[in-house]
């Protein structure tokens, strides 16, 4: 294996590598593990639905993520137009690879759950059509990132689409909502109080909290990714 | 003197209708486009156990969407040869009527396809869209506007990327979505002699769309102009 410096060669010292353990993603897999742990050892199972049930602990906290992800690369998106930071770009960029990533884990622990509870591996459903043109979306907002050079220009027009796409979230909602819908409703956050059983609440909760350390961890790595990836370009550049 | 935002607009408009006016060639790719999938979906259905009255608001809407995505990506496209995108915005134009004058060259080119296309799936398909022709046309309208507010902006960003056409579509399909849905289900209602009411709700979701996207992306356009 070839040290920074070597493939850098001439062109100066490499710039300097920040080592060590990334003590963040290390808390989150703990937590993740933690939480896994507790869903399927220390969990009750559902009546009905039995361990299948069980999927929801990671499916929905990956949702919320999911959706948290995206806010940002709206706001990081709306703030890059604004103050041409090239952070935000970044932050913008790493917060999008993750919510597709989770986006992902959605669309696939959804249909697992759905098989054996609905009879279906995937329904027409609003709330199901809204994630799968979320991970569209989002898919698109990567493709265009790996489609232009420039970064000042891969920058304001991934902003653009960022801004956009979080626009037309409510217009897809609204169009697919009109489908009568078969999605459980919601059980934790409505305007009674939750019917979800208090030992199955805490187990969310901690699976939740688990996801959003995860999800930090994980831009936090793909930001400093960017940032030695610009860095290394302006390197290249000189 | 500056041109108003209007005027303006309205002389790119001209400009780009004009080329083409005179070459035809995205006019008549886009309308025999759109003419063989509306034959080409006809057989992709069992007859005896779907009726054509089932399938002709989607099919006339799911083509509408593709043959749109043709003349879009002429609309940046043209202004590629020569640079000619340098001229335009070195001329006294704001960016403003820049997008508005190509949206409404793309409305035109849109509106034009539809107008056959319409009548098009009527004889194809034997079901009676010119009866109900004004509501049609509300329809055809709002969601041409909105189709061309996005996929204007969309084209002016695509040319400047390495996939250049090939990244329109994947761009643009998702924000179709809620066009498409709404045109398919009130034409479908019209069909079938449903009530006014139940079309009000998809008109409204449209002028939603039309006025949301009209203004975001004409405050975008500006961004996507390669100084």
């Amino acid at each position: 294996m070839t040290t920074p410096s070597a493939t850098v060669g001439d062109r100066g010292p490499a710039p300097a590598v920040k080592g060590g353990m990334d003590w963040l993603f290390a808390i989150a897999v703990v937590a993740i593990a933690y939480a896994l742990a507790r869903v399927i050892y220390f969990t009750p199972d559902e009546a009905i639905q039995g361990p299948a049930q069980k999927i929801f602990y990671l499916h929905l906290p990956a949702a919320l993520a999911a959706f948290f992800a995206f806010g940002i690369v709206a706001l990081a998106s709306i703030g890059y137009l604004w103050l041409g930071d090239p952070r935000l770009d970044r932050a913008a960029e790493s917060s999008a690879e993750v919510g597709v990533i989770f986006t992902t884990v959605v669309l696939v622990t959804g249909p697992l759950w759905a098989r054996p509870v609905w009879g279906t591996w995937w329904t027409w459903d609003a709330r199901l059509t809204l994630t799968l043109f979320l991970w569209f979306i989002y898919v698109g907002y990567l493709v265009l990132r790996g489609a232009i050079d420039e970064p000042p220009l891969r920058a304001r027009y991934s902003a653009v689409l960022g801004i956009l796409g979080s626009l037309l979230i409510p217009f897809i909602h609204l169009s697919v909502y009109l489908f009568r819908t078969l999605h459980p409703r919601p059980i934790v956050i409505k305007p009674s109080a939750p019917s979800l059983p208090p030992e199955m609440l805490t187990t969310l909760l901690i699976s939740f909290a688990a996801f959003m350390l995860f999800y930090l961890a994980l831009v936090r790595q793909r930001y400093r990714l960017a940032t030695e990836r610009d860095e290394l370009a302006l390197e290249e550049a000189r | 003197m500056a041109p108003s935002t209007l005027s303006a607009a309205l002389l790119i408009a001209r400009k780009d209708l004009a080329i083409e006016f005179r070459t035809r060639t995205a006019f008549f790719s886009a309308l025999v486009f759109a003419l063989l999938g509306i034959v080409i979906f006809y057989f992709a259905w069992d007859p005896t156990a779907v009726a054509p009255i089932d399938l002709a608001p989607g099919v006339l809407w799911g083509i509408f969407t593709f043959s749109g995505l043709l003349g879009l990506q002429r609309s940046f496209g043209i202004e590629q040869a020569d640079r000619a995108i340098d001229a335009l915005l070195g001329s006294p134009i704001s960016r403003e009527s820049i997008y508005l004058g190509k949206a409404i060259a793309n409305l035109v080119f849109v509106a034009a396809v539809q107008v056959i296309a319409i009548p098009a799936v009527q004889l194809f398909y034997g079901v009676p869209l010119l009866e109900h022709a004004a509501p049609l046309a509300l329809i055809a309208l709002l969601s041409a506007i909105g189709l061309v507010a996005v996929g204007t902006l969309f084209s002016a960003m695509a040319v400047n990327t390495k996939l250049a056409e090939m990244l329109l579509p994947v761009l643009s399909l998702p924000f179709f979505v809620p066009i498409v849905i709404p045109a398919a289900q009130a034409t479908a209602r019209l069909l079938s002699g449903r009530p006014g009411s139940e079309i009000v709700g998809w008109l409204k979701l449209l002028i939603a769309f039309d006025i949301v996207f009209v203004a975001a992306c004409m405050l975008a356009f500006p961004f996507t102009i390669e100084e």
